[in-house]
């Protein structure tokens, strides 16, 4: 029985040591070093800094090690790390256009200034399994770029200049952003907080949502007009000093989806955007965010809300993991003084039952 | 990585246990109003009690003591761990004595020693909207309750009276406050809503995961809805606790072996035991040393 009368403490304990040593494993073999994790699970570590929204690299290799590798707790671990962190301030919105770009590719133009740029991706590799990988063969050094990069002006400010999408939607003087780590949710919601909580939404919740649009729960017409992945700088205005402090870069992933849009009462024919930003390297997560962002956006178009991407308190209410993961668990909880109040209930109502049925068969009886 | 983590008196931060105690006072000011607050995240999943969690760290002090019940237990894995956790982060003294406690965080149970002035009573809550269930939306919820149409509510608990020939509602049961907000009492039976109304204890409730802090402050009216014709019941039991032989209390359902045998027992241990130290021996009771076997 899980609910020892005096054995809870000693229980708990117990599990937890149990814990401690499935985590470890096999003591024959080599612990996993922190830094084995950050440069070889690099995408892990990247998710849990994504979805745990603290940038440190050291702190979520710790944290999968920690969770034996589970991701969502991973993440928890990090986010329960990360609140109680003292808060400075506001950085400065980061310039994703000046990034340091090491993968950039469109889907609408076949040359564009700055080029397209593979970089480190999965796409075009075959997903055969490499035996190779099994043993530690030497690996050849990167091909790098001889000449300086050329600057690459993100694509939507190509088609801004012709004025075939929508402007990138200025924020009202004196618009402060709101923050979801000290603000409540609140419905209806702005485009900002949204995008904060996609940001740090379920990879895997906004990947199938993003999915169902393409499949006609609330299409959108997406087209990718830019993803980019590489390092930006973030700064800090310090009141004291008449310059930006820089703080340091962050990898990031940009994705600008193009929308095609036909027009409504309330908008021209236009494309229109669908914005994704994840920290780290993540491009399903990002695409998925920006299909989500722009079929969230669809009251500002005068759409039709038919789709659960397209609704706001469905999507944001379910889209982070932390929260997720803690409701459905916490049925595993003992429930059994309501599940004692939902016994005696069904007793009655059986006994009811029972009684009408014996008396219908009775009357039936009666008349044949 | 040694200097991470040094945590604050109660874990939380000051500025957020200001944030919290701002929401407690608005609450309190508006007995029954679901107050959003910035809940953070803790270190214990969501729908584990973080809402009560956060709420007692908010109001505990050095010279409180703690309570910490799960269905009514003080020994349920879950009670356990919330209060080895405040001994950690707050060394605060806990006891199991529910008239000693100052502050009592519970789920899912109301004590059945009734509770005095001074004491406080933390409800841990999952889904503090009584009309969740009617309408999914917060955005009209927060109308209806702005408008006081409560209609919905009321057509539930008659169409249950025209389906079953009564209210089929047994825990979480809805309850108005002061004669003006619906609430949900959280999951508590229904049979602990008359011990939560003119209670002369600080009743408040936190909802972690759903951002909304209420409460009800001492000697509030909080009556269980219901029609004239059919008025609001608690669970009866048709037998007294086994082991202390206790009556008019809430019963949990032990099964004893494979062939139907059950027994019911008091589901607040620390009153049974109370009743026992006293004196009282229930039908298949015994010493109070004997009751690890029992059960």
């Amino acid at each position: 029985m899980y609910v020892a009368v005096k054995g809870g403490e000693v229980a708990i304990d117990n599990a937890h040591r149990l814990l401690a040593d499935r985590r470890r494993g096999d003591r024959d073999v080599p612990a996993l070093r922190l830094d084995q994790i950050v440069e070889q699970l690099a995408l892990a570590v990247d998710r849990v800094m994504a979805e745990g929204s603290l940038y440190d690299r050291e702190l979520a290799a710790l944290a999968i090690r920690q969770a034996r590798g589970d991701m969502i707790e991973a993440i928890f671990l990090t986010r329960a790390y990360r609140t109680t962190l003292p808060r400075f301030g506001y950085s400065r919105p980061v310039e994703t256009g000046a990034m340091l770009v090491e993968r950039r590719v469109s889907a609408t133009y076949k040359d564009l200034p700055g080029g397209q740029l593979l970089g480190p991706t999965f796409d075009y590799t075959h997903r055969l399994l490499d035996p190779e990988l099994a043993g530690d063969a030497p690996v050849e050094a990167p091909a790098v770029r001889p000449e300086a990069p050329e600057p690459m002006p993100r694509v939507t400010e190509i088609l801004a200049q012709e004025g075939l999408i929508e402007p990138d939607g200025a924020a009202g003087a004196g618009t402060e952003p709101g923050d979801i780590t000290r603000q409540p949710a609140e419905y209806p919601m702005d485009r900002d907080v949204r995008l904060q909580a996609l940001s740090r939404g379920d990879e895997g919740f906004l990947l199938a949502l993003a999915y169902s649009t393409q499949r006609g729960f609330g299409r959108t017409h997406p087209f990718v007009g830019e993803i980019r992945i590489g390092e930006v700088d973030v700064e800090l205005d310090v009141p004291e000093l008449p310059f930006a402090v820089p703080l340091g870069r962050i990898r990031v992933t940009e994705c600008q989806m193009v929308n095609q849009f036909k027009g409504s009462m309330k908008a021209p024919p236009q494309f229109t955007r669908g914005y994704g930003l994840v920290m780290g390297q993540s491009e399903r997560k990002a695409m998925a965010m920006s299909l989500c962002d722009r079929a969230l956006r669809a009251a500002e178009f005068g759409e039709d809300i038919v789709a659960p991407a397209q609704d706001q308190e469905f999507v944001i209410a379910h889209s982070d993991n932390v929260q997720a993961t803690g409701f459905v668990e916490h049925l595993k909880l003992p429930h059994y003084v309501d599940f004692q109040a939902e016994l005696g209930l069904v007793r009655q109502m059986r006994t009811e039952f029972d009684e009408r049925r014996g008396a219908s068969a009775e009357r039936k009886e009666a008349a044949e | 990585m040694s200097d991470i983590a040094t945590y604050n008196f109660a874990y939380l931060d000051e500025q957020t246990k200001r944030m919290i105690r701002r929401a407690i006072l608005k609450g309190i000011a508006i007995p029954g109003y679901q107050v959003p607050f910035a809940s953070r995240e803790m270190p214990m999943p969501y729908g584990w009690g973080t809402g009560g969690v956060q709420v007692t760290a908010s109001i505990i002090g050095p010279d409180d003591v703690l309570k910490v019940i799960d269905q009514g237990a003080d020994d349920t894995t879950n009670a356990v761990s919330i209060r080895a956790f405040f001994r950690k982060v707050a060394d605060v003294e806990t006891t199991t004595d529910t008239a000693r406690a100052t502050i009592i965080q519970t789920r899912h149970r109301i004590p059945e020693h009734p509770l005095s002035e001074g004491q406080t009573l933390v409800y841990q809550v999952p889904i503090p909207e009584p009309l969740r269930f009617l309408e999914p939306r917060e955005t009209e919820t927060r109308k209806m309750h702005a408008l006081e149409e409560y209609g919905l509510m009321h057509v539930k608990l008659y169409e249950d009276i025209a389906r079953n020939g009564h209210i089929a509602t047994t825990y979480a049961y809805p309850v108005k406050v002061e004669g003006r907000y619906v609430m949900d009492p959280s999951p508590t039976p229904k049979f602990d809503n008359p011990k939560m109304h003119m209670s002369a204890a600080l009743q408040l409730f936190g909802a972690g995961r759903e951002q909304r802090i209420y409460a009800i402050p001492p000697h509030t009216s909080v009556v269980s809805l219901d029609f004239e014709d059919h008025p609001f019941e608690v669970q009866r039991f048709e037998k007294p606790c086994a082991l202390c032989g206790a009556e008019q209390v809430y019963l949990d359902e032990v099964i004893l072996d494979d062939r139907g045998g059950r027994m019911f027992v008091c589901s607040d241990t620390d009153f049974c035991e109370k009743r026992r130290e006293a004196g009282h021996v229930g039908e298949l009771g015994m010493a109070v040393d004997g009751l690890e076997a029992v059960r």
